[in-house]
């Protein structure tokens, strides 16, 4: 009995830190709670849909307009949001009711939910320091009816100007005219 | 055979994961490689950092913090936190107050003519902050806590007197 209690000790130990570093390293596993990115993850509206966060992916810093990603809320830190990245850098967005015009500045992104009547997203608070996105959402686990990737959508190019093609103040002399 | 090598790969890994988790969560060293917080830190002190008073929200006005740049996620910026979420600050570069909003936090350089801090580009969220720094190892003759500038006068105060020999002269 003490031998077997002593087992589950050292395996404990030794499990643990391989766990927390594992999930900080490369993947993770969460629940997603709230309705802000209907219809893609929590569809039926009960908190019920698990994602597999991929975090090695997201290391790089490098993401592309379109994928899910999780971050760090910038009004709360510590709660933890899944949005769409609708724009990068350099990019020129309308946005809001009145169809305001934002050029989105150098190391950050525009995120947005799918839900966009109920989504608290960059329309509140604003373009996002990447340095916020903790990881890419890449499959969903469950339910296991919807199992599957986390498709990429493309951006309606109505609302947004890829960052080739804003036009910007022509250079003259060195000053930058607007 | 085979026991033996699976068993020495398993402490391994959670030997190394272990090392990983220390100093992901608990504490390390860091270097700073800045001129924007002299002479409290110069360039290439080696420091003691503990993200613990980040994760668990233990910092106070006047700690050093270790923070991600935002313009560009890669680096690290090095600066002393002026303001937290609820005060209001007073921007001297561009010469009026800012009330800093919910977890938010307000950084700047001690050396304020070399640091590019909040002053420039506005407050920062809190998810950007990595670790607090908590003491000096290198260079040894100058091992200690980092102190707080020594009657720094404050960027109000320079702008009123600033403003005050204008009027005079």
């Amino acid at each position: 009995m003490a031998r077997w209690i002593k087992h589950m000790i050292k395996g404990a130990i030794m499990f643990v830190p391989s766990y927390v570093a594992f999930t900080d390293i490369f993947y993770a596993v969460r629940t997603v709670d709230g309705v802000s990115m209907q219809p893609t993850l929590n569809a039926e509206g009960n908190n019920t849909d698990f994602v597999l966060l991929n975090r090695w992916a997201a290391s790089s810093m490098q993401f592309e307009r379109g994928e899910v990603v999780s971050l760090v809320s910038p009004k709360d830190p510590s709660q933890w949001l899944i949005k769409r990245v609708v724009a990068l850098e350099g990019d020129r967005l309308k946005f809001g009711y009145f169809n305001e015009s934002v050029d989105i500045p150098k190391g950050h992104c525009w995120v947005e939910g799918d839900n966009r009547q109920c989504s608290m997203d960059s329309n509140n608070f604003g373009p996002v320091s990447l340095g916020l996105i903790t990881a890419k959402a890449s499959r969903v686990l469950w339910p296991p009816r919807r199992w599957g990737r986390l498709e990429k959508q493309e951006p309606d190019h109505d609302r947004l100007t890829p960052c080739e093609q804003v036009e910007r103040g022509k250079m003259f002399f060195g000053w930058e005219l607007e | 055979m085979f026991k033996a090598a699976r068993k020495g790969f398993l402490y391994t890994v959670s030997g190394l994961s272990a090392c990983y988790c220390t100093l992901r969560f608990i504490g390390g060293i860091g270097r700073c490689e800045d001129v924007s917080m002299e002479p409290a830190i110069q360039h290439g002190d080696v420091v003691l950092i503990s993200p613990i008073h980040v994760d668990y929200k233990k910092l106070q006005k006047g700690d050093v913090v270790f923070c991600r740049a935002p313009k560009n996620s890669s680096s690290v910026i090095c600066k002393r936190l002026m303001g937290m979420e609820g005060d209001t600050v007073f921007n001297n570069e561009k010469g009026f107050e800012e009330y800093v909003g919910r977890g938010q936090v307000w950084l700047e350089g001690d050396n304020q003519e070399a640091s590019i801090d909040s002053r420039s580009y506005g407050q920062l969220p809190y998810g950007l902050l990595l670790s607090k720094v908590c003491f000096r190892i290198w260079p040894l003759h100058r091992v200690g806590p980092i102190s707080f500038p020594e009657r720094r006068t404050t960027a109000k105060e320079k702008a009123q007197t600033k403003t005050e020999a204008k009027v005079s002269s």
